[in-house]
């Protein structure tokens, strides 16, 4: 370990260090952001849930969007598959379905940015998936 | 696509969870992660204390939050399986709620962290104790960095001062004036002792903050030490800590690698290093002034103040000592300064405070609460109420110089004043509930057992009065005492109160003074009735034989460990009070409700 120097450079390291311990800190206060979540039960693996995922996660921290992406079991759309949810703070939560990366990449520009919603949506008539 | 970490799965790694094998449930999921290849895309974290230890071992998964209890290193495989892969809770490791029976999903969901406010927990069951670099990614150092650069060391007292901010230990002096009177005294030499001795029987506020967020301490006191100027800091500590006194070591040295103790902390010309003390375990060597001697090779007892430490110290030397939770608190008053902390509480109380909760309480636990709460939120909300739905009686709060409080207490905010009129006091965080099987003069003479045995000898008020009070109620709960006993017990009570030299000996008749003015009845009842109405004081139980309900079946008297039930075949039996024992057997035994306890 170098040593610290002085304060400015103490607080360069913490902004590098920050990074990694980002996740815990959103899910820490997870309603102050936007929380995703995917579907990831069998038939969503099989239907690319997990790719999803992973570009989710890899986008939203490029464009520089802090989200809580957490994955769920079976949410109960198969015919959709894979189906995500997005809840924005303060408001109720949206399923989308057959989300596949360009649909998932609309989602980012469009919803979350801008509010703006796009196709696919699946209506619900329950709070969240998992409650 | 590179692959990157989206779970943390945090494994407590606190003294109560690493003693049911929580240590093998990190290395099991870091075996499954590999085996299913996916280092990459998860990752295992120790973490100290959830503060929900008796449901341990704690695994949280992060992001979505779900907090696992009773985790065993077989479950390793599930949880990976289940949950990383498929994002399916393992259903049947989830929290049960103690009301309605059903599993909470997610610790945002849990009762009892929903009333919490964490400061000074604010790090434990959040990161790595032993990386030094989550704690700088959680503005790590950058309070010591603040004074350091921006404050002269009045700037810091008085943000500390206007904060509010009480010792945490048990006294309640404002922190902020003793850092002042430590600074003025003038000496070539000054020390920053940190009190981690916490002797309170059933007490790990201290233990917990230590092993799950070391760094907060060390950083406080270098804190302290510019406010005061010294360069100096001791932390006393009891040699039963091995796992606290490991983390404090592994945090002593990567501070002291990166500058952040040691000479020229961040370039800015101040000195301050750290090392440790250990003290054998005595619950007087706590007391400030006894902690003091006992650093100094003497015998740890205490002295008369004045001098008050803050004078005349270590080695003679001006000594500011604070309480480990007292510390905690530092760093985050100066991030975020005194209007911040003043905020939180009430009018006459600062803050937060940290609790052991324990006892007839469903969640027993570690947790922290804002100045204000009621007795009855903690009790009943975070504490998800009395196990088995039975009837609350009391609860004790301030250990063994505490009192106990009723019913009609509950509502009372938490405050040090209020607590004080009630009779009772903060003390440094224990909180016992009792339920109706509890004896308040069961209870009362425990805590003389206590102090019986802590007393250091040193006046004759704590050595020979505890002992006396403690006999008296012996004499009560074994059916002979009488109303003269109970008005000895409350004079004498005074007396060593008034006579005692230091705060164990002024303190340790509470417990029999609250109990006796809480629940009266129940002294009256052991010397007037001759009965315990909880069933506790075996002296006062008789079972006897319902002769209504006996067929003479014999199967009491045969069972009977001392032979003292009598009685012919189909004859109704009889038992000898004079030789009983109270083993409970023949209850057991007779299949008739033949059998009664009066
Ligand atoms: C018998 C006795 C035992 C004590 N034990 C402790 C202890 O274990 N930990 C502690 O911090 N303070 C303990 N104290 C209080 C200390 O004397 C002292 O007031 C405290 O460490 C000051 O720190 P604070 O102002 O930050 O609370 C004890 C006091 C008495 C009289
Ligand atoms: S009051 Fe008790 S513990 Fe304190 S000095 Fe006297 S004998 Fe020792
Ligand atoms: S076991 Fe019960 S019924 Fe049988 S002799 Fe004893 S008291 Fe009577
Ligand atoms: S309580 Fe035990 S000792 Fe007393 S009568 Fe029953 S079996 Fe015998
Ligand atoms: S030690 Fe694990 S929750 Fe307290």
């Amino acid at each position: 370990m170098t040593k610290i120097k002085s304060l400015a450079e103490l607080k360069l390291k913490k902004e590098e260090l920050e990074k990694k311990l980002n996740l815990r800190e959103k899910s820490n206060e997870p309603d102050k952001y936007i929380q995703i979540k995917v579907g990831m039960a069998t038939s969503g693996i099989a239907s690319g849930a997990k790719v999803v995922m992973d570009f989710l996660i890899e986008e939203l921290n490029k464009r520089g969007i802090d989200a809580v992406v957490t994955q769920t079991g079976d949410m109960g759309y198969c015919y959709a598959e894979p189906t995500i949810e997005v809840k924005r703070p303060g408001e109720d939560p949206i399923v989308f379905g057959y989300v596949d990366l360009k649909k998932a990449d609309e989602i980012i520009e469009k919803y979350l940015k801008n509010g703006e919603l796009v196709e696919g949506i699946i209506p619900v008539n329950y709070e969240s998936i998992d409650e | 696509m590179a692959q990157q970490i989206k779970m943390h799965l945090l494994v407590c790694g606190g003294t109560g969870c690493r003693a049911s094998e929580s240590d093998q449930i990190q290395a099991s999921l870091e075996h499954e992660l590999k085996v299913h290849g996916l280092e990459n895309e998860a990752k295992v974290v120790t973490t100290g204390c959830f503060g929900f230890c008796e449901k341990g071992p704690i695994v949280k998964v992060i992001p979505d939050n779900t907090f696992y209890v009773q985790v065993k290193p077989g479950d390793a495989r599930e949880i990976v399986e289940e949950h990383v892969i498929k994002g399916r809770k393992v259903e049947r490791l989830l929290y049960t709620d103690p009301e309605n029976k059903e599993h909470v999903a997610d610790s945002k969901h849990m009762g009892f962290y929903r009333k919490q406010i964490r400061i000074a927990l604010r790090n434990c069951g959040f990161i790595d104790p032993e990386n030094v670099d989550e704690y700088l990614a959680r503005d790590g150092y950058q309070a010591l960095g603040k004074v350091l650069s921006e404050m002269t060391p009045e700037d810091a007292i008085k943000i500390i001062k206007d904060s509010g901010l009480r010792g945490r230990g048990g006294g309640g002096f404002p922190t902020g004036l003793k850092w002042e009177i430590t600074r003025k005294s003038v000496a070539e030499k000054k020390y920053v002792v940190c009190n981690a001795d916490e002797g309170d029987p059933g007490a790990f506020m201290d233990r917990s903050i230590l092993e799950g967020d070391p760094h907060v301490v060390l950083e406080a006191m270098a804190i302290c030490g510019f406010a005061i100027g010294a360069d100096a800091g001791l932390i006393y500590i009891r040699a039963e800590y091995p796992l606290a006194i490991k983390r404090l070591k592994i945090a002593i040295d990567q501070a002291r690698n990166y500058g952040l103790l040691g000479n020229d902390i961040l370039g800015t010309g101040f000195n301050f290093d750290i090392e440790l003390r250990y003290g054998a375990g005595a619950f007087v060597c706590g007391e400030e002034t006894a902690l003091i001697h006992s650093m100094e090779g003497s015998r740890g007892e205490p002295t008369f103040k004045p001098p008050f430490p803050s004078v005349e110290g270590y080695l003679g030397k001006p000594t500011n000592v604070n309480n480990v939770e007292t510390f905690a608190n530092i760093p985050p008053i100066i991030n975020k300064g005194s209007e911040w902390f003043a905020a939180i509480g009430t009018a006459r109380a600062k803050g937060t405070k940290v609790f052991a909760l324990a006892g007839k309480i469903n969640n027993v636990g570690l947790i922290e609460v804002p100045m204000g709460t009621t007795l009855r939120e903690v009790i009943f909300e975070i504490g998800g109420g009395i196990k088995d739905g039975k009837k609350f009686k009391a609860v004790q709060t301030g250990g063994p110089s505490g009192g106990c409080l009723t019913e009609k207490h509950l509502d009372i905010p938490i405050e040090y004043d209020t607590l004080i009129a009630a009779g009772s006091m903060m003390g440094s965080g224990g909180m016992i509930v009792m339920d109706e099987d509890d004896c308040m003069v069961s209870v009362a003479k425990y805590y003389l057992d206590f102090t019986v045995e802590e007393s250091c000898g040193k006046c004759s008020p704590c050595r020979i009065g505890n002992k006396r009070l403690h006999e008296i109620l012996e004499t009560i709960t074994k059916g002979q005492g009488t109303m003269e006993d109970l008005s000895k017990l409350k004079n004498l009570s005074h007396v060593i109160k008034d006579t005692s030299l230091c705060g164990l000996g002024q303190t340790s008749p509470n417990p029999v003074l609250s109990t006796m003015e809480n629940f009266w009845d129940e002294y009256i009842s052991h010397v007037v009735d001759k009965k315990c109405t909880s069933g506790v004081c075996k002296s006062l139980m008789r079972y006897v034989i319902i002769p209504e309900n006996c067929i003479g079946c014999m199967a009491c008297a045969r069972n009977c460990p001392v032979n003292c039930i009598t009685g012919e075949r189909k004859q109704v039996h009889f038992i000898d009070q004079d030789t009983c024992i109270k083993c409970g057997t023949c209850l057991e035994k007779c299949k008739f409700n033949a059998i009664a306890i009066i």
